[in-house]
């Protein structure tokens, strides 16, 4: 049966190259980074190249990369490190409404904890303009977290911008960079960013590894105590072999992206237009500030899990932010804060492609998805014809 | 995560559609996740003979429907009415325990066709 993976904001494979820079560092290199004998010496010259590589690729310095066990921790300790860290200095705190969870859930425990949040809300494309932020912004800010791009819709923020508006007043700027790190160009030494998350599952590299760049001289308070790695601001052995797989992942990635994004954005493009032909549907998100592989729609009348139910009985991998897929059985927050209903958001389906899709897995996609729209729309009351 | 006769029914949903000529019509939203049942029921000598349904809704609420209009079907109102949002779901070899309001959606909007035919027929 065709089987064809379009869900790659959710995961990707890890590549053969990143898998091979890995294997060592489970048997014969297996050694504490922290320990002085040999084994442990040639685990911490693995941690230093990865390092190294990875700031070398982000206009970073080494010693700037805090390494952590996902996307998800290296946001909770930018934000939660950050505010405790900042105490003293204020306790009013600005991101937006459509961040991932692992930064909308920090804000909310921060708040739930004594500091003040405030949630931008967004354009109907999904976008925050440094405006907002400029107006938002008080004295007693103290830190303000944008995503780069976003993971539903692909909506990219103006972050440049944004961190300069954030500069000028003396606050730290953290950006969840989980969906671009790889995709888009990101020189840290350009940037007005203070604080950066990203993790390497999301670029080809293995899962439950991530890291958090924190600029030269911003203190952070440590989420997980205990030993001295990562100059104590992240307790833990290293998980060396996914590191080196991170750095490794990175590394082709950017190497690749010139010839890949332009390949990979027809793609996009193409599947868009395709979409479209659908009757009633809608595209979320921006067309021209968009991750390169997002594909993002709305069918009215019918809902999210029954549509990826018939795509997997097709072989097609995608997602969905109606309520019924979400586990908590509310509507994605994002579609929401973008203004679409409750009843619309149902309708929604995310098509993200990546390395390994062709043209041809665009043509097959366009040729089951219309024919599973029309069969739930037959059967759904919402639908006149 | 759904059993074989959820995803059956899922597949190949018995008794899709309208019934333009209906005795009775229930509708339902579902209060949990926002999802819509709509149940048309036809009925002969106090028996439910021909019952039809649309839904806009998950995987289960599409499965709950349609065994809900095969249990019904043949029945006497009475026993219809009977009809437990829990019969449904063992009618289907179970639900994950987060979908089970979703079987609500399917007895309700069985009962609702129920009353409505009642309120129709008291009424003549
Ligand atoms: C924008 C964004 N931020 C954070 C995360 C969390 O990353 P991780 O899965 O490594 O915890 C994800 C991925 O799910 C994401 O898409
Ligand atoms: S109808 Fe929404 S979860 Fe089943």
């Amino acid at each position: 049966m065709t089987e064809i993976y379009m869900d790659h904001a959710a995961t990707t494979p890890v590549r053969p190259e990143v898998l091979e820079a890995m294997m060592p560092y489970f048997s014969v290199e297996f050694g504490n980074a922290s320990s002085i004998y040999s084994w442990g010496r040639r685990a911490h010259h693995g941690l230093d190249q990865a390092r190294d590589t990875i700031a070398g690729l982000i206009g970073a310095r080494p010693e700037e990369i805090v390494f952590t066990a996902s996307g998800s921790e290296a946001a909770n300790m930018a934000l939660k490190g950050a505010a405790w860290g900042l105490r003293s200095k204020g306790n009013h705190i600005i991101t937006t409404a459509v961040e991932h969870h692992a930064v909308l859930d920090s804000a909310l425990w921060l708040e739930k904890n004594g500091f003040e949040v405030t949630f931008l809300p967004v354009d109907s494309e999904g976008r925050v303009s440094p405006e907002q932020v400029r107006d938002a912004i008080r004295p007693d800010t103290i830190l303000v977290s944008v995503m780069h791009a976003n993971n539903e819709v692909g909506t990219i923020q103006p972050i440049a911008e944004i961190g300069s508006v954030v500069k000028e007043s003396g606050a730290l700027f953290h950006t969840d960079a989980v969906q671009t790190m790889g995709v888009l160009d990101i020189d840290l030494s350009r940037l007005d960013i203070d604080l950066l998350s990203f993790s390497a599952h999301k670029f080809y590299g293995p899962k439950g590894v991530g890291a958090l760049f924190v600029r030269k001289g911003v203190r952070l308070d440590p989420l997980v105590h205990g030993g001295a790695q990562e100059r104590r601001r992240r307790a833990g052995t290293e998980n060396v072999a996914g590191i080196v797989g991170m750095a490794k992942a990175l590394e082709l990635a950017v190497a690749e992206r010139e010839v890949e994004v332009p390949r990979i954005t027809k793609l996009r493009d193409q599947l868009i237009r395709g979409l479209r032909e659908i009757p009633h549907t809608r595209v979320n998100g921006s067309l021209s500030e968009r991750l390169p592989n997002n594909v993002s729609v709305c069918f009215e009348f019918i809902e999210g899990e029954s549509l990826l139910l018939n795509l997997d009985m097709r072989g097609i991998a995608a997602s969905s932010g109606s309520a019924c897929t979400s586990g908590s059985l509310e509507p994605s927050h994002v579609l929401l804060a973008m203004g679409l209903s409750h009843e619309i958001a149902h309708g929604s389906l995310r098509l993200t492609l990546g390395r390994e899709n062709t043209e041809n897995d665009i043509e097959y996609v366009l040729n089951e998805l219309p024919d599973i729209v029309h069969r739930l729309r037959e059967m759904s009351p919402l639908y006149d014809k | 995560m759904y059993s074989e006769k959820v995803m059956d029914h899922f597949t190949n949903p018995r008794n899709v559609g309208e019934l333009p000529d209906a005795d009775g019509v229930g509708e339902v939203g579902n209060a949990r996740c926002g999802d819509i049942m709509k149940l048309w029921i036809k009925v002969e000598d106090g028996r439910i003979s021909d019952v039809k349904f649309k839904t806009f809704g998950c995987g289960a609420a599409i499965a709950t429907s349609s065994i809900v209009t095969e249990l019904a079907k043949g029945k006497t109102l009475d026993e219809a009415e009977q009809i437990s949002n829990r019969a449904v779901a063992e009618a289907l070899d179970g639900l994950p325990p987060i979908k089970m309001h979703c079987s609500n959606l399917a007895a309700d909007a069985l009962r609702e066709a129920i009353a409505d035919y009642r309120k129709k027929h008291n009424m003549e």
